[in-house]
């Protein structure tokens, strides 16, 4: 079964093309990811699938429901959490999330233990009003108040930009356990690491899909070979690396350079000695396995070739 | 009691027992650290851990509630004023002014940071053609690719040639090429002499601080270059420090 399915969306405003031709299809149960920076057009699509906004071309559905001509029974089974904070800032914790419920018709009780582990969380605040909360506990209660009517289909729009790094193994921990619950999840964002915790991705830049597969098979696709490379200079380096010609690409990964090759095979010994003669120390040449990063950079660079 | 004096040679921000409390909240709680001149410093914690009222004080912005802070050699208690024309500050939210044109917002952060008159010309066109940007000059910032702009934020928060640079998850959204080319951007700023006092959630960028502290519940738990850290904590990467450190965060969030 398919849960939201589009085919050969485009959108303009104005003069930018925010969306090109963007299909995709989320299996029901699955976490899909779209994966991109700020400006690709996420926000667009997200809001396409919603039924908030029209696309110039293209076709989509919800759970076999069209976008355009079923719109109301859409938003009646899908749950929407935008990128913006949308919830009312002078309401407080409690009464936001038993407005969500009125509009929805249903009540906070009856759908209660979906949301339970993540209210229970904010509880102790309820009778806060929603513009005090933190990041984080905001995040927690538009998620409590997107889930309230128990959807079938849950849309995220960045949930985590933002968020620090424990906060958002958190937040997955939390997707995990509404996949376990049957909830087919569209999430979007711009932490290439978050790719990983996904059944499909969708890599996006300058409203363009680069690819769609899941990450172990877009991680396998990296055409080639990838080296990473140390040294007790890793600025130079990153110059000195850049200056020999036999070097593709090179990027800084945290405490190692990635470095790709012109020819298919890296001569380590060469680079080695290229590397000694600048007065490099403490060399480390080993071959590695891309990550989404280093593939989201390849894609990017080949596609705007 | 002159409080200059106990400012050590070549540490551009000081800090002695640094608090700020909100009632009986203690956002910060007593921190001490010292930053020297044309390093790059990491300033990571979780949301909540007190990052944001750290840095605030030590801009100017918020009055501490007890310990002391001087940066770039002046007290932030009593030259808060002084300290405003010698410091740069970028973050991702606010940056530049998107109905001015590229050189205007040169112009105008220029004027307000003090940049003498005829030297701002000459300065914004040397700027432009070492970030490549001469056609853009007279381009909306507004109608820029986003990592466009947050090169161009940065360039100009550091275009009076402040003696540090407090940088808000400068790098957040931005595409990974424009990550790195922005950390680029920042080591030329530090080999100038410029002091990098830098927040993130990307933990690889933690990588290229030269010293990294963590703050957990309002403290600094750690500080050290990473390469220390990852030792200490017996880590692959600064996400395992990070994660080893953050957990143990017993207050929640406010």
């Amino acid at each position: 079964m398919t849960a939201v399915s589009a085919s050969h969306l485009s959108k303009k405003y104005a003069k930018v093309q925010a969306l090109k031709d963007v299909s995709l299809d989320v299996s029901e149960g699955d976490i899909f990811g779209i994966i991109g920076p700020d400006g690709a057009g996420k926000s667009t699509l997200f809001r396409i699938l919603t039924t908030l906004l029209l696309a110039d071309e293209g076709t989509a559905t919800v759970n076999g429901l069209d976008v355009v001509h079923d719109y109301l029974k859409i938003r009646a089974q899908v749950g929407y959490m935008p990128g913006r904070f949308s919830l009312y800032q002078d309401l407080t914790v409690e009464e936001n999330l038993t407005f969500f419920a009125s509009v929805f018709n249903t009540t906070v009780q009856a759908n209660y233990e979906l949301i339970k582990d993540i209210y229970q969380q904010i509880e102790p605040f309820k009778t806060r009003r929603a513009g005090a909360l933190s990041g984080g506990m905001k995040q927690k209660l538009a998620l409590c108040c997107a889930l309230i009517h128990k959807p079938s289909v849950l849309f995220l729009d960045e949930p985590t930009t933002g968020v620090d790094p424990v906060s958002r193994k958190e937040f997955w921990d939390m997707l995990k356990r509404l996949k376990k619950e049957g909830i087919s999840i569209l999430v979007s964002t711009p932490y290439m690491d978050e790719a990983s915790l996904c059944d499909r991705i969708a890599l996006i830049q300058e409203g363009l899909f680069l690819k769609t597969d899941t990450p172990q098979n877009i991680v396998k696709a990296f055409d080639r070979e990838l080296w990473s490379v140390q040294s007790d200079h890793m600025s130079r380096l990153l110059t000195d690396l850049r200056m020999n010609t036999e070097v593709e690409s090179c990027f800084a990964f945290g405490d190692a350079h990635h470095v790709t090759h012109k020819h298919t095979f890296l001569k380590e010994e060469a680079l080695t000695s290229y590397l000694k003669n600048l007065g490099h120390s403490n060399i480390h040449i080993h071959q590695i396995q891309a990550n989404i990063e280093d593939c989201f950079m390849r894609l990017s660079d080949t596609k705007s070739l | 009691m002159n409080t200059k004096e106990t400012v050590p040679e070549g540490k551009v921000v000081v800090a002695r027992n640094l608090t700020k409390m909100f009632g009986g909240f203690t956002a910060v709680d007593h921190i001490s650290f010292e930053v020297d001149k044309g390093e790059i410093f990491g300033f990571l914690g979780a949301n909540g851990a007190g990052k944001t009222t750290a840095m605030r004080m030590l801009c100017g912005l918020s009055k501490q509630t007890s310990g002391h802070a001087w940066v770039a050699g002046f007290d932030i208690a009593s030259e808060s004023e002084s300290i405003k024309k010698c410091i740069g500050y970028m973050s991702q939210k606010f940056a530049l002014y998107e109905d001015l044109e590229v050189w205007e917002n040169i112009r105008l952060y220029a004027g307000i940071y003090g940049v003498p008159e005829k030297e701002i010309a000459p300065k914004t066109d040397e700027l432009l053609q070492r970030l490549g940007f001469e056609s853009e000059k007279h381009t909306l910032v507004k109608s820029l690719p986003l990592g466009w702009k947050q090169k161009l934020a940065f360039s100009v928060a550091i275009f009076h040639e402040p003696k540090i640079v407090f940088l808000d998850e400068p790098t957040g959204g931005v595409d990974p090429a424009t990550r790195r080319q922005f950390w680029e951007l920042i080591y030329q700023a530090a080999d100038r002499g410029i002091t990098v006092f830098v927040t993130t959630h990307y933990m690889d960028e933690a990588e290229y601080c030269n010293r990294v502290t963590i703050m957990v519940d309002g403290r600094i738990d750690a500080l050290d270059s990473p390469k220390n850290l990852k030792q200490q904590y017996h880590a692959k990467n600064m996400n395992e420090v990070f994660h080893q450190l953050a957990r143990n965060a017993k207050r929640t969030e406010k």
